[in-house]
């Protein structure tokens, strides 16, 4: 194991990308993928350990103009209770309902999850459906200079981003959706429980008069990467929502969905499941 | 040898201040530094609840937990539950319903019922199964274990605690 030279517990933005600049820099908030990664042998720690909890602004959950921002800090269980959340963006709470425990729910934050960038990280999948960006931060001509980049463009594979390896992840953003937005998030795993999602399937959009609009269906534990299911939205977009339509959505799936063998579950079992869920959500959607 | 680092934290109502590898996790720190065995180590991989220990009011997994992160932070493991007249009513009700076995679970799965019924003292049985599911027995008693935490919520719920 490589002998860690320097922690550091930074208290702004500024302070941890500079530092990040150096290269070398192994960061954790609540250290839930962290340290079994670690401890299996999967990962190493690098020179400088660097514990983001305490860096000021990027906790918390407001309102910006027609946007809804929650730092990377915010933990799971936070986002689980939070009255904005449950009003707006229910589907993000409806995950955090179904992840992992209470422990570690008060311990992970949403800006690890994202990072750690498993096909399987459950706030993922809602916030590709609420068509999230990710805001970027990182030390440029002795100043913080911060970009921001779509959820959908952010995975390139597994535990393999566009962040680069000096940037911090200072925040998530989206759009306040409309009045009619509705959105659902449905996983499973072998038992109810502490559970890798098998599979995850969310899918939200504009229902009016019975069509649907502005549709985005995210899937996770499909690919290498969590992933907006574009053939689907494309069966759903501008469509009356009906049997017919939920029926070519879900016929839709194996142009999206390309999962393999795991320990947790057979190829032909997330095919199988990806269907299930996709015909249940939108049955859900139409019944709302 | 790894880094070590000062920190300064409060456990058990209590000021202490160590000096801990960067790499050790909390329920390493408990158990080895500072003699505290009450909290277990089963899985260390954040899927069992023995390790539970509370961290500014909220439960977590100390396996998972970098010691380091304690510094400025307010402990309470099984060892500060105690208060001066005795158990707390928690683990009073543990006793009195005969919900332990083995044992080794208890600590962590007390420490959590303790937060659940602090958080929502109108907790009901559902909602006590559900705030345990990170909480594994292998001597698998968990209907007792409902039936102390559901006593608990019951009396402070009609002010009898
Ligand atoms: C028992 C168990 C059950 C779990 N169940 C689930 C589940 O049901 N669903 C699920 O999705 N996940 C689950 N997880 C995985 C994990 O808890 C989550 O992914 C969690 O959100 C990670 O957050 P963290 O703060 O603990 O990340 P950390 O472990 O602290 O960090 C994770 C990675 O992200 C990097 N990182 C963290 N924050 C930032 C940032 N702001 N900027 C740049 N890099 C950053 C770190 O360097 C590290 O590489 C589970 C884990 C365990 C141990
Ligand atoms: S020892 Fe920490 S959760 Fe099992
Ligand atoms: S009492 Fe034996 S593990 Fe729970």
């Amino acid at each position: 194991m490589q002998d860690i030279k320097t922690y550091m517990t930074p208290c702004s933005v500024g302070e941890a990308v500079k530092a990040m600049a150096a290269g070398g820099v192994t960061a954790f908030c609540g250290g839930t993928d962290l340290s079994p990664q670690v401890e299996s042998g999967a990962r190493q720690y690098t020179a400088t350990l660097m514990n983001i909890r305490r860096i000021e602004g990027m906790g918390g959950i407001a309102e910006q103009g027609d946007s809804i921002r929650i730092g990377a800090l915010t933990t799971v269980t936070e986002i689980r209770r939070d009255p904005l959340i449950a009003k707006v963006a229910p589907i993000l709470a409806e995950a955090a309902e179904h992840f992992a425990s209470d422990q570690i729910r008060n311990a992970a934050s949403v800006g690890g999850n994202i990072c750690n960038a498993s096909p399987a990280g459950d706030m993922i999948n809602p916030l590709l459906v609420l068509d999230a960006e990710v805001e970027l931060a990182r030390w440029q001509d002795g100043a913080v200079a911060t970009r921001r980049v779509a959820m959908a463009d952010f995975f390139l594979a597994p535990r393999k981003t566009v962040k680069r390896d000096d940037e911090l992840l200072t925040a998530i953003v989206f759009k306040r959706p409309a009045a009619d937005f509705v959105g659902y998030f449905r996983k499973s795993g072998p038992r109810p429980a502490l559970e890798i999602s098998t599979v995850s399937v969310g899918i939200g959009g504009r229902m009016s008069n019975g069509v649907f609009r502005d549709v985005r269906v995210a899937m996770g534990s499909v690919a290498p990467t969590p992933l907006r299911a574009r053939n689907v939205e494309a069966a759903l977009e501008g469509k009356p929502l009906n049997a017919d339509t939920i029926r070519a959505a879900v016929a839709a799936t194996s142009a999206d969905a390309k999962p393999i063998d795991d320990v947790r579950a057979s190829a032909w079992y997330r095919e199988h499941l990806v269907k299930v869920f996709t015909e249940e959500v939108l049955n859900h959607v139409l019944g709302n | 040898m790894s880094l070590e680092t000062e920190i300064k934290f409060t456990l058990n109502g209590r000021p202490v201040a160590v000096r801990v590898p960067a790499t050790m996790k909390t329920l390493t720190m408990l158990r080895e530094v500072l003699g505290l065995t009450g909290t277990k180590y089963a899985c260390g991989e954040g899927e069992c609840g023995a390790c539970t220990v509370k961290v500014d009011g909220k439960t977590l997994n100390s396996c998972l937990m970098h010691a380091v992160d304690c510094d400025g932070r307010e402990l309470v493991t099984i060892e500060g539950l105690k208060t001066p007249e005795g158990m707390n009513p928690m683990q009073q009700a543990f006793v009195d319903h005969g919900a332990v076995q083995c044992g080794f679970c208890m600590p962590g799965m007390i420490m959590q019922a303790d937060y659940l019924v602090g958080e929502n003292p109108r907790l009901t049985r559902e909602e006590a199964q559900r705030g345990l599911e990170g909480n594994l027995c292998r001597c698998t008693g968990y209907t007792k274990v409902l039936d102390a935490v559901a006593s608990v919520a019951e009396k402070k719920c009609c002010g009898r605690l």
